[in-house]
């Protein structure tokens, strides 16, 4: 079963990365955007079946990986 | 004084640091692979610059979660002095032994050049060498070096005397312009610039080797 997990900074931490894609796109005439997040997703193929399991093993690999607590934020979801 | 220091796979500065260690105590450091669950019987852990695993994820996310760092972490717990330099300070936020998080520089660009750091807060077993508002010129080499916790960990960082380096000049956007932090038993220190590159007139400045000085009076 596949899960997916999004990774991004917490608001009020600062991308720079971001805020220079964010500028570029201002200079390519989208000028109506009013704000730029990035995001990382994992897309993982669980060797298990019950979405609660794969679910609970997201987050835990979320907890102790994928995402560091002090700045990021993570959602996980199952894919269809 | 009994020195280890570990290597990971992207470490670019554990021979500086050996070399560095070595010069400064006398004694040769003990070289320590990362895939080791294990460590020998020391008195100071060093923690290496570099590039860890790349940094992929994060910087220092891999390298925190190698087998070396369970014992390191155990020593750290037993009140044994962990010394992290650059990525090494990224890897002890990362396991949590040091509050925090390093992120990329503000301007988004990597910094390598000397700058002066004030040494501030409490005396510590890595600083005390310098007293109290001393200047280092130090070479800082780094992408990631911006600084970031809540205000109740920084405020309680600044209460406690535990920011024991601060940029006069910030480089990457830090917050309180803090270089380098201590954990609140003192034994752990982390650091972004380099002392290991700066133990020799011929390197540019000695002001680096106070570090390793401060070790060795601490642990004789």
């Amino acid at each position: 079963m596949k899960v997916r997990v999004e990774v991004r900074l917490k608001p009020g931490v600062l991308d720079p990365a971001a805020e220079t894609i964010h500028r570029s796109l201002d200079r390519l005439g989208f000028e109506d955007v009013r704000s730029v997040v990035q995001a990382r997703v994992f897309e993982l193929d669980v060797a298990k079946t019950r979405p609660e399991d794969v679910l609970a093993d997201a987050r835990a690999m979320a907890d102790r990986l994928l995402a560091n607590p002090v700045v990021e934020s993570y959602r996980v979801d199952l894919v269809e | 004084m009994r020195a280890a220091v570990i290597t990971f796979p992207g470490s670019n500065c554990d021979r500086d640091l050996a070399v560095a260690l070595e010069r400064v105590t006398g004694q040769p450091a003990l070289r320590v692979w990362h895939g080791e669950r294990e460590l020998p019987e020391v008195d100071v852990v060093c923690l290496p610059g570099g590039f860890s695993y790349g940094d992929y994820l994060r910087c220092g996310a891999i390298a925190a979660r190698a087998p070396i760092l369970a014992p390191v972490k155990a020593f750290a717990a037993r009140g044994g002095r962990v010394l992290g330099i650059c990525n090494g300070f990224q890897m002890l936020c990362e396991t949590g032994l040091l509050p925090g998080a390093l992120l990329g520089n503000r301007d988004g660009r990597f910094v390598g050049r000397w700058l002066e750091v004030e040494i501030t807060g409490r005396a510590t077993d890595f600083t005390r060498a310098y007293g109290a508002g001393a200047v280092a010129r130090l070479p800082v080499a780094h992408h990631d070096g911006n600084y970031v916790a809540d205000d109740g960990t920084l405020d309680r960082l600044e209460q406690e005397g535990r920011v024991v380096f601060r940029y006069r000049s910030n480089p990457n956007g830090s917050a309180r312009d803090i270089a380098g932090i201590v954990n609140e038993a003192g034994n752990v220190l982390g650091l972004m610039p380099h002392p290991e590159r700066a133990v020799g007139a011929e390197l540019g400045s000695a002001d680096g080797a106070l570090v390793f000085r401060s070790l060795l009076d601490a642990l004789a």
